[in-house]
């Protein structure tokens, strides 16, 4: 199933993009997704940690990935 | 009457309007915290800060923060203004504003705007030195 990935922060400039689309496997947990990400990106490892969200809200490693989810990468925050 | 006030902008971020928002006759006090781009990291000498953001999901973040405060504290009124794009030393890129019956409530509403936004909020800042720039928190 096709989903779509945002990159920010330093995680745009190490993956050399800001968004991208990926095709994986149906029910995947964002565990397992984390995995795939970085054996495609190894580079990602480089950050000190980074959270996802899905559909614009933080996700927790068991929830399952959907099609036409949007995951969004996001290294530690450094606003205000 | 609405009781938070959200706002993500690449224009000037403007206190008079986060002052105005949490005006209300039953409160006996303002606070507000006022963010600033510092010329120092660590004893080197910073020339600006880039801000960028996930828009939507910061919104609802900031949303989120204010709702919290609203409830946890007793407050009337809360504004949370942030900035994004290229800052300079002395710009503003957070203003956090809160109204209270009584003072105590006011502080703490802000505090806790502040701590939680550094915390949760999708947005980051990249410092540029004479010598390159770094993603901040970004790095073991």
């Amino acid at each position: 199933m096709i989903i779509k990935i945002l990159f920010f922060g330093i995680t745009a400039d190490l993956v050399h993009t800001t968004h991208l689309t990926l095709d994986i496997d149906k029910d995947v947990k964002v565990a397992s997704f984390k995995a795939v990400l970085e054996s495609k990106y190894p580079q990602l490892k480089n950050v000190n940690s980074y959270a996802i969200a899905v559909n614009e809200a933080y996700a927790s490693d068991d929830l399952i990935l959907k099609e036409n989810d949007t995951v969004a990468i996001i290294p530690p925050v450094s606003g205000g | 009457m609405k009781r938070t006030s959200i706002k993500i902008t690449s224009e000037k971020l403007d206190l008079q309007a986060c002052y105005r928002f949490v005006e209300d006759d039953a409160c006996g006090g303002i606070t507000a915290f006022i963010g600033t781009v510092r010329n120092d990291t660590q004893g080197k000498e910073v020339h600006q800060l880039d801000f960028s953001t996930y828009k939507p999901m910061a919104i609802k973040e900031m949303q989120k923060i204010a709702d919290t405060a609203l409830a946890k504290f007793d407050i009337k009124k809360i504004a949370i203004h942030h900035a994004e794009g290229m800052l300079q030393i002395r710009d503003i890129p957070v203003i956090i504003t809160a109204s209270a019956k009584h003072r105590k409530a006011a502080f703490e509403a802000c505090e806790f705007a502040i701590d939680t936004l550094k915390e949760t909020v999708p947005i980051w800042k990249k410092e540029y030195f004479s010598d390159g720039e770094v993603w901040v928190n970004a790095h073991p």
